[in-house]
């Protein structure tokens, strides 16, 4: 088994994807020639040709519109948005057209493409790449929302979302693109979407969270096994729709539970899984759900100091647990 | 007008955390700076903490007989002028919200979860019962989940204990329940007219409360022997001036005492232990707890390693303690480590008398008055120094015979007490 970073499993998904199947082709900004801003499609260019890693003019609308059509006849299109903060004027097309199509034609119609996106920041990305933008997608039923939280899932769950029938925004944390390194198999594998993932056993504290959150929440979680403080992480994996039953699960074990996303506060993905939690476990809970979020201001700012305030980091989690923990 | 917290102080380089004994203060009342507020007592040594600003009390926070950490909130005083700390730090509204916090937190030990009553209901457990180990006391579901557990285990255990003795049956249903001491509801005691009201403070509800505890608990066995000390008297006044002007201080009796209990100690370490419950711990040390009046005061200095201590050592740390009990100097650690009590009632002219063990100890021996007494000795009168020695006995640990062995062994040391076998250096 090789060590991949998180950047080259997505590169690695993708190729042996496009090996597996010629209806598998990339198209977005600079994916092509360049290999991707972040170097995600390196060598695709070279192994594909030019007809299955396209590049395309800076018209988001056109990079979603193009593969939507693509994958209504047939095709498995991958589309890039270079950076997740930049696919708001795609919204249409993906909302009204990729997730209603299925809907809209009683099931004659379908639309397979895959749309990813680098989200999240912390990486000196200011206003315009650092936004988390999964809640504008997060109540469109017909579209899931994948978010892997490390090197092996993101392969695993980037084939399955080619492989899907279905549309399936696919988002990447930038901060872990070169950040999170693991061991990867070198062989095919998937990992399924619309379940969430236990990443760690405990019983005093449920942590559940997503994306790069995870690994800040791992560590945290390692710094407090040392305290004597136990807690059970939920990777949720797909944001939408959301793994009810694992939810409740995690939940109920503790009765303490911590949400936590990089995301602005209000309206997040995090206060889903809080109404699905006081809906279901009402009687299983020993503390208030807590969520520990992103301040509700309109973006990520450049000053590094602010940059910290406003971003996620395991001591803000750690403390967040330790502060349960003792309720 | 600021409002200022005033914190407990630190009492000691060890002391963690005092008991409010007693508040001097009550809500309203202006103070100066340095004015004793509150007495403190962390174990036995008591102090009054000053105010450590002028101004007038707003609220006491601290509850008389609470335990509080160091550096925690003891009360707010309201002072005059204005808070230079204000204008220099901006961190003060981020303590004022902790302090706001921490008073709420004292509500919480009856705020149930949903899942802390659920369980409850469903195991039907008394949620009074149950010990909260989450912030202000609150009952966590993992209290709960313990409670739980013990009491599957309880009745396992009883189960299988029934299959196989069902004769024992009742002893041990006895043996399971914890010993509880029953409360006793009084009528107050009137007061008549002319009668003088001392409140209960410090040091003496201190000692109130020990007692108590002590006779509550422990169930006390006593026993008495007598002892030929005539070869002790006549030693010890032959050393005694000489001892006297070449160390400084006196060559008590009291030394002679404990040096005869520490040997008889080692030899029979049943009696230097303690009950804990499920165990009884054995002492390896032998540390003797010697009891030193103040007034109305009682204290209980430790001299530790007895055994390895001369005459001289003893005698000198006695002389030590009595003058810092005296002088209101002994420490918290002047008072620890005991584990048995050798106490001097005969200093005060006592032929007999019941001692109360020194909780957690095992026993407690008072030493009488030495007293000139006829005696008959191969038929004949004769006159001899006799002394009374007491034994109060924890009858858990001890029983009579192992008791009678220390005490005759104490009284084989005292009555063959010379030069030789005793040294004073």
């Amino acid at each position: 088994m090789a060590v991949l970073t998180y950047i080259q499993a997505v590169n690695q998904a993708l190729k042996e994807e496009m090996e597996k199947d010629e209806k598998v082709f990339v198209l977005g900004e600079d994916v092509g020639k360049r290999g991707g801003v972040f170097l995600a499609t390196a060598g695709l260019y070279e192994q594909f040709g030019e007809e299955r890693v396209m590049d395309t003019p800076l018209a988001e609308s056109a990079i979603a519109g193009v593969g939507i059509g693509a994958a209504m006849y047939g095709m498995r299109p991958v589309a890039e948005m270079q950076f997740a903060d930049f696919i708001m004027p795609a919204v249409n097309q993906i909302i009204s057209e990729a997730a209603r199509i299925r809907y809209r034609s009683n099931n004659d119609w379908n639309s397979p493409i895959t749309i990813r996106a680098p989200y999240g920041g912390g990486v000196h990305g200011a206003l315009y790449h650092s936004q988390s933008i999964e809640a504008i997608f997060a109540n469109q039923p017909g579209l899931k929302v994948v978010m892997p939280s490390s090197p092996y899932d993101v392969k695993g769950l980037l084939k399955a979302a080619i492989r899907d029938d279905d549309p399936v925004l696919f988002l990447e944390h930038k901060k872990a693109y070169r950040l999170l390194k693991e061991e990867v198999p070198e062989e095919d594998y998937v990992l399924p979407i619309g379940k969430a993932n236990t990443v760690r056993d405990g019983d005093d504290v449920t942590v559940i969270t997503y994306g790069l959150c995870v690994h800040f929440a791992k560590q945290a979680a390692e710094k407090l096994e040392q305290e004597g403080i136990n807690t059970e992480i939920l990777d949720l994996r797909t944001v939408y729709p959301l793994d009810k039953e694992a939810i409740i699960k995690a939940a109920s074990k503790t009765g303490k539970v911590l949400l936590v996303t990089e995301d602005n506060k209000e309206g997040s993905i995090i206060g889903e899984v809080a109404a699905i939690i006081s809906e279901n476990c009402m009687f299983d809970l020993d503390a208030p759900i807590r969520r520990l979020a992103g301040p509700d201001v309109p973006a990520m700012p450049y000053a590094p100091t602010l940059e910290k305030e406003f971003m996620m980091n395991p001591e803000k989690i750690e403390q967040a647990i330790r502060d349960l923990a003792e309720f | 007008m600021t409002v200022q917290r005033i914190n407990m102080p630190q009492l000691g380089e060890s002391v963690t955390e005092g008991t409010v004994s007693n508040w001097l203060v009550k809500v309203g009342d202006y103070v100066e700076k340095y004015d004793a507020i509150a007495e403190v007592m962390t174990d036995k040594v008591n102090a009054e903490v000053p105010s450590s600003f002028s101004g007038v009390i707003k609220e006491l926070v601290a509850e008389e007989g609470e335990a509080i950490e160091v550096g925690q909130l003891m009360c707010y005083i309201e002072v005059e002028g204005e808070d230079p700390a204000e204008h220099a730090s901006s961190t003060t509204p981020v303590t004022n919200e902790k302090e706001q916090q921490q008073a709420g937190e004292l509500t919480m030990k009856t705020r149930y979860s949903p899942v802390v009553m659920r369980l409850a209901q469903e195991h039907q457990i008394d949620l009074a019962t149950v010990s909260g180990s989450g912030k202000g006391g609150r009952i966590t579901r993992k209290d709960i989940e313990k409670v739980i557990a013990g009491e599957k285990s309880v009745t396992k255990s009883k189960q299988t204990e029934e299959k196989d003795e069902k004769t024992s049956q009742q002893d041990m249903q006895v043996e399971e329940q914890d010993f509880t001491p029953p409360i006793i509801r009084r009528q107050p005691v009137q007061t008549r007219q002319g009668d003088r009201e001392i409140p209960v403070t410090g040091i003496r509800k201190t000692i109130a409360q020990n007692m108590v505890r002590s006779k509550t608990e422990i169930p006390h066995a006593w026993m008495m022997i007598e002892v030929d000390v005539t070869n002790l008297v006549a030693y010890r006044n032959a050393e005694k001036d000489k001892f006297k002007e070449t160390e400084g201080y006196n060559l008590s009796y009291f030394a002679f005492f404990l040096n005869a209990v520490a040997k008889a100690l080692k030899k029979f370490p049943e009696l230097n232990s303690c009950w804990a419950g499920d165990k009884i711990i054995q002492r390896k040390e032998i540390n003797l707890s010697i009891a030193v009046a103040h007034g109305h005061e009682l204290y209980v200095p430790v001299i530790k390693n007895v055994d390895e201590k001369s005459i001289k050592g003893i005698a000198k740390e006695v002389a030590e303690l009595s003058n810092k009990a005296r002088t209101g100097t002994l420490t918290q650690e002047d008072m620890e480590g005991g584990t048995f009590t050798v106490n001097n009632t005969g200093s005060f002219g006592s032929v007999q008398s019941m001692g109360v063990i020194n909780y957690p100890q095992a026993a407690i021996l008072q030493v009488e008055s030495i007293v000139k007494r006829p005696v008959i000795i191969d038929d004949m009168f004769a006159a001899r120094d006799m002394v009374n020695l007491c034994l109060s006995l924890d009858h858990r640990v001890l029983d009579g015979v192992i008791c009678g062995d220390f005490m005759s062994h104490v009284k084989a040391i005292l009555e063959n007490i010379s030069s030789d076998t005793t040294p004073i250096y």
